[in-house]
Order: structure tokens, then sequence, then C-alpha cells
């Protein structure tokens, strides 16, 4: 018996992909159907390990998706869904195009709906699954829950963006989960916690809605993924509100009537109603709050074998247990000029008490006139009326305690003050190469070079100027001085040629017992410098002995090393000069002062 | 009289402008008072007329009547009754006016007055009532056959001037309407057009229309009539005459001057009359009773008895059958649900709408459901988290420069090159900060990536570069090793190529580039003796055998045996006796070995010299080499092709070619220092040939382009390699054929390699002008494989041409090393 021959690409690599195209054709479904599924699934294209064997030989670079996940496409039952829809669009165009408004309304009263539910539980098996993919879910819906309605976008889909990321801020504020936060020229940075896994989403600022070039954005596939997104935001917010204990949907506006409605009469009126809402707390089913079990819990069963670790993950617990509480005892007011929403969610969530000026927006807790109010949050130069008993502040004054795990003084963020730079949290600590700016390495509680001279020179400069324009005047005086002193000099000379003579053996002799002295040895100190060069030079002959296997990956990572080491070198090059010519600029602009008050005087 | 009253209606109003008008521009001022007065009057007569309606009703309901029947004849008045009017007209305004002005003077002297002027009110109006009287009288008189008569001239132009005002002055004719209605309700069969009050009977004779009459101010004519001939002003007289007529006519203040024809009308009392009750506000016929009851003919009350006559069918007192039967089947259905209210509808629409979320997954977080999904998922990676340049206040450095941002600008088509995508931007405050332009962008780019971008697993390096460097004991653990130089040999003007060491490691002698080599004492440095050799020395070897104190110099194509006279006397001298005399030869030498090499006994001055024996070979050689016991020798002539290695007997003056057949350039050759075998290095392969056997054992393979020199443990079971492709090879014999280990040690051709012979030490010269000692151990135990580590790296040779280190050599005894440069010197570490 003949073994049947072998044809190619029919087991292995070449088998195991498929072309979009064909993909297309084994569907049966339009591209931009296809493109939904994708969206919707999941379903993503996957790079081969061999292109050419995977592409069957073809020439180019195709888009291969994985062959079982194309039949995995096929097997779900929101592939007959779509071409329901199909279908659907069919009849409802036909009607429209007849006028026939009965059969045209009775075809919209019967508008399929796409169920996802299942989808959600097959991409995310377990909820830490969905929680550790909430990242770009929530960083989306957050931007269209600021979009109007457009052609590509139905009204009820930034409705429905709005109210999921409005109950999952709730739920950061209800569980104190909130960790970092940073203010981007993109938006706002939130980074949370929640079941253990880090959450980091953006808020864009005000006005995020500018209309988009067609080729720029196309805000169908957007809206796709807002469509999937919407889903599971809701399911994990139905779970995160369990675990808490809160009702679930949460009662967000005291007041009731269709939300729409109102959202349709007065845009802003209805944004800050649900800011407004931020500042209450959410109704509990009972139980005692789950955060406080949970954090004692921690406490005791951290356990490791690395003392770095270990010691590094008791920071952290320490750290996230100072958070909780950062902002509890004080009441902030936050000021009109100041972005609300950012401000309230971080001081609600870390345990602080907001309120703003009730007269233009609802929902303030207390006034400003409020005497306990210990902090007053200002974005403008100077106020006319001031309480003795509160600080004004700048906001980023919360950022940065937020991101500090303490309350920062605040001197440097008071009302009118030059603001420190804003730093960003989320940068790697263990990376050594990175560029730390003095004001990162001053936070971090580790010497800042230069920084000490700073402040002695800061502590010195009015005297050192004093010196300067003392030293200017005696100038002249001293060149006298100095001449006086040499002539002086000369007749000492001559003076002690005359007794040369008579000292001349005793000299001598004093001379030979120095010679004869036992002179106390020294001790030989290993010069560090020359030890290093020794320990860089055995360094480099080892580095020799690399695997030949190794030996371009370590140049390629020295290489790095090196480029890293070069940026933060350069920077900080910059920085010295910028800080160089700050004071020089400060040093004239007194000097001009001095000069002018002396003119006045004249 | 009827004629006065048509006028009236129309242009009461026009008359007390014009009476104005005349006050202002005469500027008499009397005048001017008497019709203030009479204005006042009137106020006054409404007043007084509240008091005496009753009276007057009934007189104006007369009246009416009066007029009513009158009015048909009224229409073919002429100018004769007319004249007869006026002049009753006159004689009433004069005692008119002498009442009024008598009145005047009484309300001058004050208000006590008042009864009495309301008395001759009250006259007053009964004298009218009973002018209007005689008016209705009068009429009747005329004769109807004047009705054909033509048509008087004052009479067309009343009708014209009707007409035209009749728009303009809305509130007279309304009010005359509700006269005439006050009339209708008594008498109904009246024909209401009797009074000739219609468009149709308008009687227009100017044809210029409805159009503003001072246009035709400037020209003497008023208009056109129907034949388009103009209708000329009448003439006015002038100033005086106006004055006269005022002074001398009674009716002045009730004449109006007609617009339309430009001629005076005079107002018949009853127009005064209307004009003054129209002044006053009050309804403009007297005999209307505003206040009369009403009577509600169709009113909200139920009434007792029907309009109608028949009653309500029954049907429309009992509930209907069919519509029971329809809402009982409603009531059914909405029960059983098959049909739903609106309100119903509209919610289960909304909850359709409304999204419905429960607890999906399980009650463990980390709990999986089984059932089908993607294979082998692959999650996408996150973004990269933000830096500090991002911040919307970073600090200074992080802000582009000026030439920064033109860099970046520059790469508007790659963005890719950029070093961030973005420009870095300053704000100071929070306040400030706008939205970001490419926000929507980015998040778009960020679905793309999630949907479109292959995926496949990466395997990321979490290693430190320092990790790939291999773990060595440190070079302080493996002492004693050369570390630094100690001695420079310098004499020799020319590139020294090699080295040797006496097997007691006292003396040291070199071979030079400048035909000479040189005996130096180790230990001082000095240059015992310098011994001409007539070429260039590419090789030298010290004799290993104690006994002799020979050396062997490769001179160009000469071998030269010299002792160089250091040492034990008595050794030199043996070795000079011994080698005085020539071995007697035996056997036959045969020609392929005369044809290469030819043994030479040394003359005097050679001898004196110290050489003894030369053996000239047919091409020039490149190194020579002992056998460990120090009788036999090879030497290599790399273009003698397949005689390139010979190897001599010194103790019987004899040569052997081993090789029939050339396999490469042959490069230098080795005796093993236990067993009888011989390693020939071509430019590619090292061979080892067993001497006893006449065969080749093993052919290593260096996997180089050029070998330049080997070395061999003295164990014998490892071989060190250099190549002139800046690498050396570890061998182990036992191994295998290809290298152990390869060495990268120096940045250029490695020219030398030679291993210690006590410790476990090798070393290495470059053209790089280092010398690398490294430590080399060979365990005894067969499963331990030997220890490389490099230990020093010793670069003291100075520049000189384009070569480093021609030769390097250790110390027989000591941990230390010798190195030839082409600097002229020899340096000693150790």
């Amino acid at each position: 018996m003949v073994a049947k021959r072998k044809k190619k690409y029919e087991s292995g690599e070449g088998s195991a992909y498929m072309s979009r195209r064909a993909a297309l054709k084994k569907l049966q479904l339009t591209l931009k159907d296809f493109r939904k599924l994708c969206i919707l699934k999941g379903v993503y294209p996957r790079e081969p390990r061999k292109r050419k064997v995977a592409q069957k030989g073809a020439t180019g670079i195709q888009t291969l998706y994985s062959k079982k996940d194309i039949l995995f496409l096929a097997a779900d039952p929101i592939i007959w869904k779509m071409r329901e829809f199909k279908s659907h669009f069919k009849k409802v165009g036909r009607a429209r195009a007849m006028n026939n408004q009965d059969q045209l309304r009775r075809f919209m009263k019967r508008h399929p709906t796409l169920p996802l539910d299942h989808i959600v539980k097959e991409r995310y098996p377990s909820f830490i699954d969905a929680l550790r993919d909430l990242d770009d879910c929530l960083t989306l819906l957050f931007l269209f829950s600021t979009f109007p309605s457009l052609k590509a976008v139905p009204r009820d889909h930034s409705e429905m963006c709005q109210r999921l990321t409005m109950e999952f801020l709730h739920v950061v504020i209800a569980a104190k989960a909130l960790r970092k936060v940073f203010v981007s020229i993109k938006g706002y940075y939130f980074q949370a916690e929640l079941r253990g896994e880090t959450i980091t989403w953006i808020v864009p600022h005000h006005f995020s809605f500018q209309p988009q070039n067609k080729s720029e954005v196309d805000f169908k596939v957007m809206s796709h993924f807002v469509e999937f997104y919407c889903v599971m935001l809701g399911f994990v917010n139905f779970r995160l509100y369990n675990q808490l204990n809160l009702y679930y949907p949460p009662k967000l506006t005291q007041s009731t009537g269709d939300e729409l409605e109102k959202k349709l009469v007065d845009e802003n009126a209805y944004v800050s109603e649900r800011i407004a809402s931020l500042n209450v707390e959410l109704a509990r089913s009972g139980g005692n709050d789950p955060v406080e079990e949970e954090e004692q819990q921690l406490d005791q069963f951290v356990l490791s074998d690395n003392p770095e670790q270990m010691e590094k993950m008791r920071k952290e617990i320490e750290r996230t247990r100072k958070l909780k509480t950062l902002f509890k005892g004080l009441k902030i007011f936050v000021n009109r000029e100041v972005p609300r929403e950012p401000i309230v969610f971080c001081v609600r969530a870390l345990g602080g008490q907001v309120s703003w000026d009730k007269t233009l927006f609802v929902g303030s807790t207390f006034d400003e006139d409020d005497e306990t109010i210990t902090h007053q949050i200002v974005d403008r130069p100077s106020m006319e009326k001031q309480y003795i008993s509160r600080y004004y502040i700048q906001p980023q004054w919360v950022f940065d305690s937020v991101n500090a795990a303490e309350l920062l003084p605040i001197e440097r963020y008071l009302m009118g003050a030059i603001l420190p730079p804003h730093l960003s949290p989320f940068l790697d600590e263990t990376r050594d190469q990175r560029y730390k700016p003095p004001e990162e390495l001053e936070l971090l509680g580790q010497e800042v070079p230069g920084l000490a001279k700073k402040a002695q020179n800061a502590s010195d400069e009015e005297s050192e100027e004093e010196e300067e324009e003392e030293a200017e005047e005696a100038e002249g005086e001293d060149e006298e001085s100095e001449n006086e002193s040499s002539d002086m000099d000369d007749a000492e000379g001559v003076e002690e040629e005359e007794e040369d003579d008579i000292d001349a053996e005793e000299k001598e002799r004093l001379e030979k017992k120095k010679k004869m002295a036992v002179t106390r040895g020294k001790l030989e100190k290993e010069d560090p410098s020359v030890e290093r060069r020794e320990a860089y030079s055995e360094y480099k002959l080892r580095e020799k002995m690399i695997k030949n296997k190794h030996r371009k990956l370590y140049k390629s990572m020295m290489e790095g090393r090196t480029k890293r080491k070069k940026e933060a070198w350069l920077l900080r090059k910059k920085r010295k000069r910028i800080e160089e010519e700050e004071t020089a600029a400060k040093k004239a602009a007194k000097r001009e002062k001095k000069k002018a008050a002396a003119a006045l005087e004249a | 009289m009827r004629k006065n009253m048509a006028t009236t209606k129309s242009a009461s109003k026009r008359k007390l402008e014009k009476v104005e008008q005349n006050g202002k521009s005469n500027g008499l001022v009397t005048l001017n008072d008497q019709e203030e007065s009479d204005e006042g009057d009137y106020l006054q007569t409404i007043s007084d007329n509240d008091t005496t309606d009753d009276e007057g009703d009934q007189s104006g309901t007369e009246e009416s009547d009066g007029e009513g029947n009158v009015i048909e004849d009224n229409e073919t008045d002429d100018g004769e009754d007319d004249g007869s009017e006026e002049a009753e007209d006159e004689s009433e305004d004069q005692s008119e006016d002498e009442s009024e002005e008598g009145e005047e003077d009484a309300s001058e002297g004050g208000e006590e007055d008042e009864t009495e002027s309301d008395d001759s009110k009250e006259s007053d109006l009964e004298w009218e009532s009973e002018a209007s009287e005689d008016e209705v009288i009068k009429p009747l008189k005329i004769d109807k056959k004047l009705k054909s008569k033509a048509q008087s001239h004052s009479l067309d132009a009343r009708e014209s001037n009707k007409t035209s005002s009749k728009e303009k002055t809305i509130d007279i004719s309304s009010s005359k309407n509700i006269e005439s209605q006050g009339s209708e309700v008594q008498e109904t069969s009246k024909d209401e057009y009797e009074s000739g009050d219609t468009s149709d009977e308008e009687d227009i004779r100017n044809t210029v229309g409805n159009i503003p009459m001072n246009w035709y101010d400037e020209y003497p004519h008023l208009g056109y009539d129907w034949e388009g001939k103009p209708i000329m002003k009448p003439k006015t007289g002038d100033t005086l005459d106006f004055f006269l007529k005022r002074m001398e006519d009674p009716n002045f203040f009730r004449t109006v001057k007609d617009p339309q024809t430009g001629q005076d009308v005079v107002l018949s009392d009853r127009d005064v009359e209307l004009i003054k009750r129209l002044q006053s506000g009050k309804i403009p016929d007297a005999a209307f009773d505003d206040t009369a009851p009403w009577i509600e003919y169709f009113t909200s009350d139920v009434m007792k008895t029907p309009l109608r006559k028949f009653p309500e069918h029954k049907r429309s007192f009992l509930p209907s059958k069919s519509e029971a039967a329809k809402v009982s089947k409603y009531v059914h259905a909405l029960k059983m649900g098959w049909m739903k209210t609106r309100k119903e509808l509209a919610e289960e629409a909304k909850k359709k709408r409304e999204k419905n979320f429960y607890m999906l997954w399980g009650a463990d977080d980390n709990s999986v459901e089984e059932m089908r999904r993607i294979e082998n998922h692959l999650p996408a990676p996150k973004r990269h988290l933000p830096g500090h340049a991002e911040s919307y206040n970073p600090p200074a450095e992080y802000l582009l420069d000026r030439e920064e941002l033109r860099q970046w600008k520059k790469c508007q088509e790659t963005p890719w090159k950029r070093k961030i995508h973005f420009v870095p931007q300053k704000y100071k405050s929070l306040r400030e900060v706008p939205s970001y332009p490419r926000y929507i962008r980015e998040r778009f780019l960020r679905c793309l990536d999630l949907y479109m971008c292959p995926r496949a697993l990466k395997m990321k390096l979490m290693i430190e570069p320092e990790d790939l460097v291999p773990k060595l004991p440190s070079p302080r653990d493996l002492q004693p090793f050369p570390t630094s130089m100690s001695m420079i040999y310098q004499g020799h003007t020319d590139m020294v190529r090699c080295i040797t060491v006496d097997p007691k490691g006292q003396f040291m002698i070199s071979g030079s580039d400048d035909l000479s080599i040189k005996v130096w004492e180790v230990s001082t440095g000095r240059c015992m003796r310098t011994i001409n050799v007539g070429g260039v020395v590419r090789s030298v070897a010290w004799c290993p055998n104690q006994a002799l104190s020979l050396v062997a110099v490769a001179a160009d194509r000469k071998l030269l045996l010299i002792n160089p006279g250091v040492g034990d006397s008595l050794v030199i001298a043996k070795t000079d006796i011994l080698l005085k005399e020539e071995p007697e030869d035996s056997s036959a030498i045969p020609e392929r070995v005369k044809a290469a090499v030819q043994w030479e006994q040394a003359k005097n001055e050679e001898w004196a010299a110290g050489i003894r024996i030369i053996i000239n070979h047919f091409k020039e050689i490149r190194q020579v080499t002992w056998h460990g016991r120090g009788d036999y020798f090879a030497t290599v002539m790399p273009e003698g092709i397949h005689r390139s290695v010979v190897i001599h007997q010194l103790s019987k003056r004899r040569s052997q070619v081993p090789f029939s057949r050339s396999k490469g350039l042959v490069q230098c050759v080795l005796f093993h220092p236990v067993q009888p075998m011989l390693f020939v290095a071509t430019q590619r392969n090292i061979r080892i040939y067993d001497l006893l056997k006449q065969e080749m054992v093993k052919k290593l393979s260096t996997l180089s382009r050029w070998v330049s020199s080997m070395s061999i443990h003295p164990g014998g079971d490892n071989l060190l390699v250099g190549t002139y492709d800046r690498k050396m090879m570890w061998f182990d014999l036992d191994l295998s054929t290809k290298p152990y280990q390869t060495l990268r040690l120096h940045g250029t051709a490695v020219r030398c390699v030679a291993y210690h012979k006590r410790y476990p030490l090798f070393a290495s010269g470059s053209d790089d002008r280092s010398v690398i000692v490294s430590h080399g151990m060979v365990y005894n135990d067969l499963l331990k494989n030997p220890l490389i580590v490099p230990l020093k790296r010793l670069q003291y040779h100075e520049p000189n041409n384009d070569f480093g280190v021609f030769d390097v050599i250790f110390h027989p005894t000591q941990p230390w090393v010798f190195s030839a440069g082409s600097d002229k010197t020899i340096r000693l570490y150790s």
C-alpha cells in the first residue's frame, strides 16, 4: 500500500492560520460585519512564527487569523443575530422607500437587539480577568460620556456611559480604592486598586469632544467597542456593588423624572447634578464595611521569603493605609473656577468632605462662610474676601498629596504661588537609568545633588552680595596696602642678611639634626581611583568571556543603557543651565533694583 | 340742514383742527379764547347732560324719529333751502355766541356762576332741539320738482367729501352706525340703506382718488372730473376777506373747508352736537339707551321645556350590547395578557432598552466556568503610563527648547522617529489646561490596535546586562600571576620578533629584525652578548636539554645552533666538545631531503661568534621548535609546500621530511611534551600525527581563517591556538575536535600564545600591544572542565608601526612573563 502523498500547507503552521479574506468567505459576512464581530468577540489577528509558511507562500504581509478563532466565531449564535439585523434593515429600508409608515413603525418596534452577556463571560472567564482588562474600557467610556449624539454614536450610548462611569467612580469612593492621580495635558489619570488589580483610566479635560476628520477617526469602530464595554462595565459594577454591600443600581440623582429629558433641557445642570451625586454616600444593604476587614487580613498574611520584597510590600501596605484616611477630617471648599469633578472624586475617595458654591451648582453640603472649613481650593491669583481660619491652596496640592500619600506642606501651593512641578507617580522606581528631576529626589527623600548647596546659597546670597560690594569698594585700598607691604618685605630682607653670618653654624647644626630625625611613617592608603580602575579593567576582561550567544544581546542592552544615560545626562545638563539662567536673572534684577534705589536716593 | 348733517359726520374733526389752525395762524387771541371756551363749554355740557338725561333721551328719540322720516327727502335738498337754513343758522349762532360770551364772563367771575351757565346751556339745548324740529319740518315744503334740477355745487362737494373722509373718521361713522342701529332697533321695518350712506351711491366728481390732497397744493386745480377736465380750486379770499368773514359771518366757527373740493362747508347744528358728543366720549346718538336691560335669547340655564318637540329614542338611554361585548373582549384580553395598554407597552419597551445586569460570574473572584473560549488567548498589553513630560506642569527641563521643537516638527512625516509623541506644555494653573486635540485620535488608534494588531507572545528579558557576564572567581583568589611590568630589556635597534628563556630561567635570548640575537640576564636586564646572525631572526628556541647550552636560531634560510656561552661553564665547554666533531654518517641521505636541507659545521669566525652548526634550508624558516628531550627539533618553512616541515636530529645531524604531500600552508609545528606526537598547524586546521605509527591521529578544526601560533599545556591534553582573526581557541584534546572554548580577549590579531610550565597560567600577545595573562586550570578529574579566567591585561609596549607584541614566553619557574614587541624592547612582567 502506498502512503498518501503529503501536500504542502496541510499541516502545521501552514494550516493553522487563515487570511482575512478566507475568513470572510468562510463566515459569509461582509467586512463591516466581520469587524464588528471581531470587536465584540475579542478576536484578533495573530503573528505567526513562520510568516511565509503561514501565508501559504504568499508574498507581502497578510492579516492572519488563527483558524480556530474563526471556527469559534462561526459557532457563536451572535452571527445569526447579525444576519437577522441585515434582513431587518433591508425590510425597514424598503418600508421607508415605499413610505409605508405603518409597516415602518411596526418594524421599528421589533428592532432586534444583540445579546452580549454571554460574550462577556466568555471573554472574561473570571471576575478578576474582567478587572484586569478594565483600563481600556474605562478610558473609552469616560471619553464617550462626554460625546453628543453623532451619526455613528446613538444618544443612549453616551447616556449609558455617563451612568456606568459614574457608578464606577462611586465604587472607587466606597472602596477607598484610589491610589494615584496624575494631571497630564491629555487628561486626568486615575489609578485605583480593586480586588488587588491595578486599574488606570484617563478622564479627558473639559470640552474633549471635537469633530474629527473622517480619515483620522472612525466613530463606528469606537462605538462597537463602547457597545461591548458598556455591558462589561455594567456587570463589573454590579459585582463590585454587591461585594461592597451596596444596592445596584444606585440612586444617584435625588430628583425623579426622565434623566434624558432633563439633560436635553439643561446639560450643565445635569452634569452638575452628577458631580453632586459624588458627594453623597451610597445606600448600603446592611453589614459592616468590608474594606476594613480586608485590611486587617492583609496585615497578617503577608509573607514572603525575600526580605527586600517583603519590605517593599510592607511599605506599600503602609502607603495604602495612610491613603485611605488621607483627607479624613478635612473640610474642603472648592471655588467655582476649579474643575470640580476630579477634585471632588479625589477628596471623597480618600475620606474628605467637599462642598462648593451653592448658588452656582446643586448639591453643596456646606457654605463658603462655614468656619470649620480647613482648606479652600482656589485657582485664581488672589481673592478679595478671605477667611483666616482656612488655607487657600491650589488644586495641585490635592493631587500631589494623593501621590505622596501624605498631606504635603501647603506653603508651596498657596494661592498665587508659583507651583512646584507636578510629577508623574507612575514611573518605575527600580529603573536606575532614568533621569529623576531634583523635585522627585526630594520627594523620595534622597539626597539632591546641589540642593544643599543651593540652600546655602540662598542664605548666603545677601551676605555674599554685600561682601562683593565691600570688596569692590575695598579694592583700591587693597592695592595700596599691598604696595606698602612689599616695601616692608624688602627692608626686612636687608636686615636678615646681616644676621646670617652669626647664625650660620647654628643653622647647619639644626639642619643636620633635622635630617637625622626619625620621621613618622605614613600609612599608605589605597587610592580608590586606582582600585576602581582595576575593577573596571577586570570587569572588561570578564565581559569578554560572555558567551557568543549572548554577545549581541549584551551589546544592545549596554547600548540602550548608554543611550538612557546620555538622555538623563542631557536632561540634567539642561536643568542646570536653566537654573543658572534663573539665578543670573534674579541677581540682575536685584542689582538693578538696588541701582534704582540708589538713583532715587541720589 | 341735511347737507350740514352729512358733513359733520365726516368733517367734524377736521373743523376742530381747522379752528385751531386758524387760531394759531392768525394769532388772534380773542378768537382763540373763544374757541377754547367753546371746548370748555362742550365739556361742561357733557357733565351737565348727565343730569338731564331723561329729557334729552326723549327729545333725542323724537328727533331721530323725525329724522328717520325725513331723510328720503333730505337727499334731494337743493341750494335754496340751504340759504334759508344758513340764515337761520346765523341767527342761532349769534345768539349762541352772545350767550357763550356771557357765560365766559360768568366763568371768569367765579365758580358760583356755574349754575347760571348751566341754565343757559339747558336753554341752548332746547333751542337746538327746536331748530332740529324746524329742520325736519322744512324739507316737507320743498318742491319735489326741483329734485330733477341740476344739483348744486355744494351738494356735490358734500357727497364727495363724505366718501373720501369716510375711512379717516371711522370712529365717527361707527358712532353714526350705532345711532342708526338705535333707530333700527325701534323701527326694524325701515330700509337700512335709505339714508343713502352706501358707497354705491357716492357721487364722486373728483377722480384723483384717495390721495393726500396736499399734493395739489401747488396747482390751481384740485383734481379731475369724469371728463378729465381739471377741477379748479375755488377762489379764496385774501386775509382781509378772511378776517372780515370771521368778524361778520356768524357761522364762521362751523364753516369747514372741504379739501376735496376746496369749498367752504357750514356744519349744521346736528353735526356740531354730534361732534360735541364724540369729543366728550359719549355715544353719538343721544337717543341710545346704553343702560337698557339685556334680553337673553339663548341662556346657559336648562330650560324646563325642550326646544325640540320629540323625545329621545330609547336606545339612547340603554347601554349598547355590541359595545359591551367588545369591551368585555378587551377586558378579557387585558386580563390574559394578550393585549397591553399603552403604558405597559412603553414600560416594556423601556425595559427592553435598558440593560439588565446581574451576577454574571460565580461567587469566587477567580472561579472559572467551563465554556468554549478563544484558543490560547493573548491579552493585549496595557498602555504605557505617562512620565513627567506629560504633566500639565512638568519640570522645566522637559519642555522643548527651540532646537528640540524644530527637530520635533521636522519629523512630521516620520512621527515614529520622535522621542516623544507630543509637545510638552506647561500651564500656570489647572483652569488654563485645554482639552488635548489628539485625544480622540489616540483612543481610536488604541481601538485599532486592540482589534487589528497581530498578537504574539514575546518573552521579555527581565535581566540586567551584568547577568550575562559569566560568574568567574576573582583574580585576587587566583594569584600568583604577573600584575605589573618590572623590567625592560632595551638594546635592539629593530623589532624584536622572538624570545626564549633558558631552562633554568637565568638567561633570555631575543632575536630581532636587526639581524642579531641578544643574550640577556633576566634578573638584571643586562645584555650579555650580541651575536650577529646575518639574517632576520624569526624564531629562537633554547634547547630544553639542560646538559647542553644550545640555542636554535632561525635566521632567514639558515638555522643556526648557537652556544650562547652563558651559564654553567662546564656545560658550555661540554657542548662545544660535543658539537666540534661531526658524527659518522652511516646511511645515505635521501635526495629530496638533501635538496631541502644541508648540515654544515661552523667555520672559525662563526665558531668564535658562538655558532656551532649551520643548517641551510631551501626556503625561509619561520619557526623552530625543540622536542622535550632536546635531541630532535623541527623547522617550518611555510613556502616549502610538501617539504615545509623538516625534523632534525641533533645527535646524528640528520634531517627528515616527514610529509610527502602538502596539506596546506603550514604555520607552525609543536611536539607533544610526553608522547611521540607532532602537531602541525595549517591555516585552518591542526593535524596531530603519531610519529611512531606514522599516521594522523586527529584533525582539529579551528573554525578560523588563519592560525598564527599554538601552545600545548604541559599536561599534554590541552592545546591553545591563537589566530590572526582575534580569537584564541582552547582545545581539550580528549573531548572533541572542536574548541572547548573560544576566547576573544584581544581586539586585534593574536600573534602568540604561551602556557606556563608550572603555574596554571597562559598568556597571549597581540597586535594591540597588550599581553593578557589568564588563568587556565586543568583538573586531574576528567569530569571537570578546565577553568579559564582572564586575569590581567598588560599593555606597556609603545606603539611602533602596526605591530604590537610578537612573542610572549613564561619564565620556566617563576610566574613571570616576557613579551617581545615591535617597539624594540622586551619586557618582563612579574
